[in-house]
C-alpha cells in the first residue's frame, strides 16, 4: 500500500432481519479504502447495498463482521464518540428538501453543525463563509430565507454549506444531484470537485450514474449485490470495465456508443436469496453466451464465490484495478 | 399533404390559475406523423409535464387553454366529453412515471388491464378477456400468470411494464410517455426503453417521450424538441439537436450527461449558472439570456422565435441568424 487511507473497510458484513425471519447480506464482505483528498464513486443499482454501505461509514449502521476505520483507529459506537466523528465525517442526501427542516432558516441550518460540535469561534462569520464557499453569494442574502424560498440546486448547495462548515476530512455523498435538474446538475459537481482541490477533502460518492464518476472520481468502486466487484482508476475502469456487470452497466448509458448493448435481464436479486457461487452468474453474459462453458470456467462460476479481487490482466500492479471474476487472471 | 398528420398542435397558450395565472406552455407548435417518434426535453417547469397533460386534456379544472389539438385532424381540446372518453385510451394512451401511484393498489393488476378494455369495448365473453391479458402482458415481458398478482407483487420495473399493458389495452396509435423511465434503475431503464422501441416498430406506434434526460431522447427518437420557459427553444433531428446543438441552452442539457470516455469531461463537469425561471416572473426578451454564456446586449430586449437553423431545424437564437445567407 503507498500511502495509508484515511477510511478502512475490512471485509464488512452488514445484515438486516426482515419478516418471516429472513436474513438480508446488506453487505457482504466489503473491503474499500478512501484516501485523503480523493473522490471515490461507490457505483451501483438500488438493492446492491451502496447506501447501507455509506451510512455504516457514517456509524449509522454496525457492522456484524469486520471492521471500519478511519484515521487508522475502529469506530467506536457510543453517543459521544461518534459526535466527534461527525465533524470528520459529514453526509450529504439525495434529496436536499428532505434534509433541511422547512422550519429552520437557512442560517440556522447551517450553523445547526456548529452548535451540536459547541465549535469556538464566531458563529456568523462561520455560516457567512460556508455559505459563500458553497457558492451562495453574496451570504447575507440567504441567512433569512427558509428552505421553500430558493432553488433546489441552491438547497443542495445548503446542504454541503452545512456540512463543509465542519471543515470534515470525508464527505459521504448519497445520489447528490440526482433529484437536481440536469443544468444545475453540473454546477453542484463542479462545486464538489472545487471543494476538493481547496481544502483537500475527500469525497465518497455514492451514486447510480457512470457519467458522474467520469465527472469528478480519481477512482470508481462498483457493487453488485452486497459485494464490490470491481474497482480501479476511473479512466482505465471506464474505458477498459473486466467484470461482466461493470461491461453491462456502461453499455447501457446511452453516452457511450461504441459499446453494443448488453442489457442484462430480470433485476438485481433480493439480497435474502443471494445465489450460489458467482453471484452474479445468473445473470452474466458470458455464462449465458456460452463463453464462461468455452473458457472452462462455468462450473466454478456456478458454484465457487469468487471473494477475491485480482488484479486485472494488463495492468501494472499497483494500478489497483481488481475485479471479482473468475474469468479475470 | 400526401399523409395526414397524426397529431398537429398549433400554437398551444396553458395558463394556470394559481397566483394570478402561471403561464406554463407559452406557445408550442408541432406536428407528428404515424409512427414517428418525438423527444421532448426540458427541465423542470419548462412546461413538458403540462404539454403532455394538454395533449390529453388532463389538466386541472379551471386551467386556460388556446390553440388546437389535432389528433387526426380533430381538436381534443374542444371534443365533447363523451367523444374525449373514447379518444382516450383507443387513440392516445399516456404512460406516466412512478408506476406505485398510478396502479391501484388493492386491485390486481389484470383487473386493472380489464377495466381498461372493457370501458371501451363492452360485451367481450370472460375468457376472451383474460386471454387478451395475458397477452398484452406478455407483450410487456411479463408471463401472463402473474395478472393475478397485485401491485406491490411486482418490481418496480415489472410496474412500469404493466402500466404500458395499460396504455396499449385498447390498441391506441400515440402514445405519450412521460418520464416512463426516471424512477428506475439503469439497466431496467434500459429494458424498459428497448420495450417501448420494440413495441412503436412492431405496433407502428407514434410515440411523444417526455423527459429531462437529452441523451435518453437522442438514442430513442428521431426527432427532438428541447423546451424552455413554457417554448421551444430548438427542434430538429435528434442525432444533430444533440450532436451539434444551435441553442446555448441545449448545448449545456447535452454537456450536463457527460461522453464516458471523451476526455474533454474528465474531471470536467459542465452546469449552467442559476436557475430554472419562474413562470410567473419571466425574464425579458430571450428567457435564457440570464444563463446564456454568449448572451448579446440585444437579448435582454429583443424576442426570439424559432428561426430556421439548417435543413429541418429551428432554434430561437439570435446566433441563428447570423448563420442564414441573405
Amino acid at each position: 500500500m503507498t500511502d495509508p487511507a484515511l477510511l478502512e473497510l475490512r471485509d464488512v458484513h452488514v445484515r438486516f432481519r426482515g419478516r418471516r425471519g429472513a436474513v438480508a447480506q446488506a453487505v457482504d464482505g466489503v473491503d474499500l479504502d478512501v484516501r485523503a483528498g480523493e473522490v471515490l464513486a461507490l457505483v451501483g443499482e438500488s438493492g446492491c447495498g451502496k447506501t447501507t454501505l455509506a451510512r455504516t461509514i457514517l456509524g449509522l449502521e454496525r457492522p456484524v463482521e469486520g471492521e471500519v476505520r478511519f484515521d487508522g483507529s475502529p469506530l467506536e459506537y457510543g453517543n459521544d464518540w461518534l459526535r466527534r466523528y461527525r465533524r470528520k465525517v459529514q453526509m450529504v442526501f439525495q434529496d436536499p428538501t428532505g434534509a433541511l427542516n422547512p422550519r429552520q432558516t437557512i442560517y440556522e441550518s447551517v450553523a445547526e453543525g456548529l452548535r451540536i460540535q459547541k465549535v469556538p469561534g464566531r458563529e456568523e462569520a462561520l455560516v457567512a463563509e460556508a455559505l459563500s464557499r458553497s457558492g451562495l453569494r453574496p451570504p447575507e442574502r440567504f441567512f433569512a430565507l427558509f428552505p421553500y424560498e430558493v432553488s433546489g440546486g441552491q438547497r443542495q448547495r445548503v446542504v454541503i454549506a452545512g456540512a463543509m462548515i465542519l471543515e470534515p476530512e470525508l464527505l459521504v455523498a448519497d445520489e447528490p444531484v440526482s433529484s437536481l435538474d440536469a443544468s444545475v446538475r453540473g454546477e453542484i459537481l463542479q462545486l464538489m470537485l472545487g471543494l476538493v482541490r481547496e481544502t483537500g477533502i475527500a469525497i465518497l460518492v455514492v451514486t447510480h450514474d457512470l457519467g458522474l464518476a467520469w465527472n469528478i472520481a480519481d477512482r470508481v468502486a462498483v457493487m453488485y449485490l452486497g459485494r464490490i466487484v470491481e474497482q480501479g482508476p476511473t479512466e482505465q475502469l471506464l474505458s477498459a470495465p473486466h467484470h461482466p456487470y461493470t461491461k453491462a452497466l456502461l453499455s447501457v448509458v446511452p453516452e457511450v456508443e461504441r459499446l453494443e448493448q448488453q442489457i442484462l435481464e430480470g433485476e438485481t436479486p433480493d439480497p435474502t436469496r443471494i445465489p450460489s457461487g458467482c453471484r452474479f452468474h445468473p445473470r452474466c453474459p458470458l455464462v449465458q453466451s456460452g463463453e464462461a462453458a468455452r473458457l472452462g470456467i462455468e462450473e466454478r462460476c456456478r458454484t465457487e464465490d469468487p471473494a477475491e479481487l485480482r488484479s486485472v490482466p494488463g495492468t501494472a500492479d499497483g494500478s489497483g484495478h481488481v475485479a471479482a471474476c473468475h474469468a479475470v487472471g | 399533404m400526401s399523409t395526414p398528420l397524426l397529431l398537429d398542435v398549433r400554437d398551444l397558450h396553458v395558463t394556470y390559475p394559481s397566483g394570478g395565472g402561471v403561464p406554463a406552455v407559452r406557445g408550442v407548435s408541432f406536428q407528428l406523423e404515424r409512427g414517428e417518434t418525438l423527444g421532448v426535453a426540458g427541465e423542470s417547469g419548462c412546461g413538458k409535464s403540462t404539454l403532455a397533460g394538454a395533449l390529453l386534456r388532463l389538466l386541472p379544472p379551471g386551467t386556460e387553454v388556446s390553440g388546437e389539438v389535432l389528433l387526426d385532424g380533430e381538436n381534443v381540446l374542444t371534443m365533447r366529453e363523451d367523444r374525449l372518453r373514447a379518444v382516450r385510451w383507443t387513440e392516445l394512451a399516456v404512460v406516466f412515471q412512478g408506476a406505485l401511484h398510478t396502479l391501484n393498489p388493492v386491485k390486481r393488476v389484470g383487473w386493472q388491464i380489464e377495466e381498461a378494455i372493457t370501458t371501451h369495448e363492452r360485451g367481450i365473453p370472460r375468457s376472451e378477456l383474460r386471454g387478451r391479458v395475458a397477452e398484452l402482458l406478455e407483450t410487456v415481458g411479463i408471463p401472463g400468470r402473474r395478472a393475478v398478482d397485485y401491485p406491490h407483487q411486482l418490481s418496480g420495473g415489472q410496474r412500469q411494464r404493466v402500466l404500458i399493458a395499460l396504455a396499449l389495452a385498447c390498441s391506441p396509435h400515440l402514445l405519450i410517455a412521460d418520464e416512463p423511465t426516471t424512477a428506475l434503475d439503469v439497466m431496467v431503464q434500459a429494458q424498459v426503453l428497448r420495450l417501448l422501441e420494440d413495441l412503436q416498430r412492431d405496433l407502428g406506434l407514434a410515440v411523444v417521450f417526455i423527459t429531462h434526460d437529452l441523451s435518453t431522447l437522442a438514442a430513442v427518437c428521431r426527432r427532438l424538441l428541447v423546451m424552455y420557459a413554457g417554448r421551444v427553444v430548438e427542434d430538429g433531428p435528434s442525432d444533430e439537436v444533440f450532436g451539434s446543438p444551435k441553442h446555448p441552452y441545449t448545448a449545456a442539457l447535452a454537456a450536463a450527461f457527460p461522453i464516458i470516455g471523451d476526455a474533454r469531461f474528465r474531471m470536467a463537469p459542465s452546469g449552467l449558472p442559476g436557475d430554472p425561471p419562474d413562470p410567473r416572473h419571466l425574464p425579458s426578451g430571450c428567457t435564457f439570456h440570464p444563463r446564456c454564456s454568449v448572451a448579446r446586449p440585444e437579448c435582454a430586449s429583443r424576442a426570439v422565435e424559432l428561426w430556421p437553423a439548417g435543413e429541418g431545424r429551428r432554434a430561437a437564437c439570435v446566433q441563428v441568424l447570423d448563420e442564414v445567407p441573405t
